[in-house]
């Protein structure tokens, strides 16, 4: 009696959560850059594990009802059979091969930006996060967390001619990005370890503190998204927010002609 | 009966055994050195402390579907269930179990020896382990509690003051009561690796042994090789919080104030915990893999199908587990051209997985499948197994690991593949070996119950998790009120999950009533009452004496797999049976293994 009931448990998990994967409201969020193709390899790969986890499931109900006990049964003496155990390594390794060669081919683009990517900072703390742009020069200029004071809050080094004219926006502050273009991210971290996270994007990076991480993407579609912070920080983690948007360059343009130069803010010039 | 198939006379007690059995209470219950003494002490202690980390994720589960209304839930106490639930988990209850429970039973009865070869090391072991339990739990009482600094305790947050909840006394009563907790593993791991070497009864090849001990051997192996890691890593840390020193802490400035660290780099500390991390779910699965396969192929009343290849498989996963570690850390910031090699060599474990998952499965075509509650659990085990370990393709396969990483998808990858599949096969090695161990039955219909319950609600649990971090449901997060990009029905979500873990919790209670109750006033057991051909069935007494075989050791002469041998007059033959058609059957057949 059990078997049967086990058979039928594990056919009834699998159809639940093979209806609910595919068409439940729970899914990625609408795409909103380039990393199409992670999505496609997101996609491929859920098709092909759902279809060894729908396999095994069915495969095991099958054997569990078919061969439950009964009286006067007696099984098969079966130690090994290398012929089937070979056919379904080889399909096994070629199903891998075929989820692991796109994906790495996905990678190897996802860590080569663009040379005409823009780059700019963002800056992470507990809890908040801060961005510079680079200004009319198209560089950034050097930083340190030694210069860092009550007015300086991201560390620009001032002896940098670079960096004069650079755009900070502190903590707490939004990230604007033109559309359709692709952005370089050098990450940067104050304090402990942070990550970048906007879902819509499909991107992640840790910050850490000591060192630079990057980050590349193309925003495509215009709108308001959501930062968050996806590398366990403290008792703040949770509220460490911040929102980009993501408009026309004319827009872009004009909002960052608005904001005040790295010297502006502190009077060296 | 089988002690007469065996050759073996019956004894008289353990006067005739070549050692001296203890007979007072402290020498014979507290400070023992014999191996199932010491056994039971770490169930219970491990069970014990399970109870509390499963506590703490009651709480984080109320905090996520009722998040704000209870005030005593607060973003530094969540991070502190957290934080101990992880480490509870992991190390303390499922380690713990694993080797110092199953293989201080297992090992010295499935190979026919009489004892551990060290004793008094076993017993060293366990109270060692003891001394980490009490260091853990003395966090509590520190000034500003345990760590909360998640159980990965990435620095610099873990150690920074007013980083997160604990960063001062707590990580550092942590890292003390793990470096303790290492101490304990080696002990163990050098005494289980011995063991199975050096005292295998006499016939019993390393190609007789039961994959219980296959599994066991291997994972005591690994936990030799990689807790050095941890000890190594938590030590630095630990010299980082308490003298000033900057292993892994860069210059930094928090909260506007310039710290005296300089030079450290925080990344080293990942590496380090992962080269420990990642063999350590292996030293998780890898006994419960090795329980399950030898339940599976009992009640299935057949041999498993390709032991030659589980073997091969158990060495594979524990060589490759060393070789992939940081897949954990595609997105930590190391140099990026490191994943390439990760997620080749994290994708290749997949292989011997499915090898493993293919012969259970094979193992049940043809069988006379027996559904005790031992079997269910197996079952259960290997559904649970794959539904945790097919989206280690996801994870594993770095591209589509970036926007997964860091959300409820890991953590509904990482309890299904490591956390519920081990629970499901303790508990189905606890249900096999109870009649064994206490010498009567439990109450097969409560087993059932708490199975049931259990392994549906399991599901039901960890599944939705994948769904959410699809949706990106960050980790480690105390509410995600306002996390905008989550469809709202998200939060009814996390309402039924909190339900379905509030009713496995209470499902536990039958489970803790069974085993209590049947110690009692079970129905006794008699030796072997699976009918099972391993060694341990195979003793004169149940529960086994001291010294466990009476006056002869038990001689071998076939491996453990022999069920439904055609020809032989019974569909088991224990593997001290000498002689039989089954040898015959193996050497003339197509069947070789």
């Amino acid at each position: 009696m059990e078997g049967i009931i086990l058979a039928i448990v594990l056919v009834l998990i699998v159809v639940g959560t093979t209806i609910i994967t595919f068409v439940g409201p729970w899914g990625l969020p609408e795409l909103a850059s380039n990393w199409g193709s992670i999505d496609s390899m997101i996609i491929v790969t859920t098709i092909v594990t759902m279809i060894a986890f729908i396999a095994v499931n069915a495969v095991m109900a099958y054997f569990i009802y078919r061969y439950r006990h009964r009286d006067g049964r007696r099984a098969v003496y079966l130690v090994n059979d290398h012929r089937l155990e070979k056919i379904l390594i080889i399909v096994t390794s070629i199903g891998i091969v075929f989820l692991l060669a796109p994906g790495l081919f996905v990678y190897s683009s996802f860590i080569q930006p663009p040379a005409d990517a823009l780059k700019l900072e963002v800056v992470s703390q507990q809890w908040a996060w801060a961005y510079r742009y680079p200004g009319a020069d198209g560089k950034l200029g050097r930083s340190n967390i030694r210069f860092i004071d009550a007015k300086n809050s991201l560390g620009v080094d001032l002896k940098d001619p670079a960096g004069q004219d650079d755009v900070a926006i502190s903590a707490g502050g939004t990230l604007h990005l033109p559309v359709n273009k692709p952005v370089e991210l050098e990450l940067r971290a104050k304090d402990v370890l942070h990550s970048f996270y906007v879902p819509q994007f499909r991107v992640k990076m840790d910050t850490v503190p000591g060192g630079i991480t990057r980050l590349w993407f193309t925003p495509n579609k215009a709108g308001t998204f959501e930062v968050l912070c996806a590398e366990l920080c403290g008792i703040g983690h949770y509220k460490m927010k911040s929102s980009v948007i993501v408009e026309s360059e004319e827009e872009f343009q004009k909002w960052l002609k608005q904001q005040p130069t790295v010297s502006q803010t502190l009077g060296t010039k | 009966m089988q002690e007469h198939a065996a050759g073996l006379p019956e004894t008289h007690g353990h006067e005739e055994t070549h050692q001296h059995e203890p007979t007072g209470f402290w020498t014979k219950y507290i400070f023992s050195q014999d191996h199932k003494v010491i056994a039971m002490q770490y169930t219970i202690t491990a069970l014990l402390v399970g109870v509390v980390g499963m506590v703490f994720s009651w709480l984080m589960r109320l905090q996520l579907a009722f998040p704000g209304q209870l005030s005593l839930i607060q973003p530094d106490n969540y991070l502190q269930f957290m934080t101990q639930h992880g480490m509870i988990m992991v190390i303390y209850l499922l380690t713990a179990f694993l080797l110092g429970g199953f293989g201080n039973y297992l090992i010295p009865l499935m190979i026919g020896a009489r004892d551990m070869a060290f004793p008094f090391l076993n017993m060293m072991s366990y109270w060692t382990y003891f001394v980490s339990v009490i260091l853990l739990f003395a966090a509590f009482i520190v000034p500003g509690g345990p760590s909360g600094g998640g159980w990965t305790i990435y620095p610099p947050q873990s150690i920074l003051p007013g980083a997160s909840p604990g960063s001062e006394w707590g990580i550092r009563l942590l890292l003390m009561s793990l470096a303790v907790f290492v101490a304990s593993g080696t002990m163990g791991g050098l005494n289980y690796v011995t063991t199975v070497l050096q005292l295998r009864a006499k016939g019993m090849t390393l190609m007789y042994l039961p994959l219980s001990v296959w599994g066991i051997f291997v994972a005591s192996v690994l936990a030799l090789l990689a807790f050095p890691a941890l000890f190594v890593g938590g030590v630095m840390l630990l010299l980082d919080s308490l003298a000033g020193t900057s292993f892994f802490i860069p210059l930094v400035n928090q909260f506007g104030r310039q710290l005296g660290h300089e030079g450290g780099n925080p990344i080293l500390f990942q590496h380090l915990f992962w080269y420990f991390g990642h063999p350590e779910v292996y030293i998780v699965i890898l006994p419960a893999m090795g329980v399950v396969s030898d339940i599976i192929a009992n009640f299935s009343r057949k041999p498993i199908f390709g032991y030659k290849a589980m073997v091969i498989s158990i060495l594979a996963i524990g060589g490759l587990s060393f070789l992939v570690w940081a897949h954990h850390m595609f997105v930590s910031g190391m140099n990026p051209y490191f994943a390439f090699w990760f997620a080749i060599a994290t994708l290749a474990v997949a292989i011997p997985s499915a090898v493993k998952t293919y012969n259970w499965m094979l193992t049940l075509w043809g069988g006379n499948l027996w559904f005790t509650t031992p079997m269910l659990y197996a079952i259960g085990f290997v559904s649970t197994f794959v539904a945790g370990g097919l989206t280690g393709l996801y994870l594993g396969n770095t591209a589509v690991d970036v926007p997964l990483t860091d959300t409820y998808f890991v953590v509904a990858h990482f309890h299904l593949v490591m956390g519920v599949s081990a629970i499901l096969g303790i508990f189905a090695g606890i249900y096999y070996w109870f009649p064994k161990a206490i010498g009567r039955m439990y109450n097969e219909t409560l087993g059932k119950l708490h199975f049931w319950v259990t392994f549906v609600g399991t599901y039901a649990i960890f599944f939705p998790m994948y769904w959410l971090g699809a949706a990106g449901m960050p980790r480690r997060y105390y509410t995600n009120e306002a996390v905008t990009q989550l469809p709202p029905s998200s939060h009814e979500l996390n309402i039924f999950i909190t339900i379905a873990a509030l009713t496995v919790g209470a499902a536990q209670l039958v489970f803790a009533f069974n085993l209590v109750w049947s110690i009692f006033k079970g129905k006794k057991a008699e030796g072997n009452p699976w009918k099972a051909t391993s060694l341990e069935w195979q003793t004169p007494q149940t529960p086994p004496v001291h010294g466990n075989w009476g006056p002869t050791e038990p001689v071998v002469y076939r491996w453990a797999y022999d069920y439904s041998v055609p020809g032989a007059s019974q569909d088991f033959t224990p593997q001290n049976v000498a002689g039989g058609p089954a040898q015959k059957a193996k050497a003339s057949g197509k069947t070789k293994h």
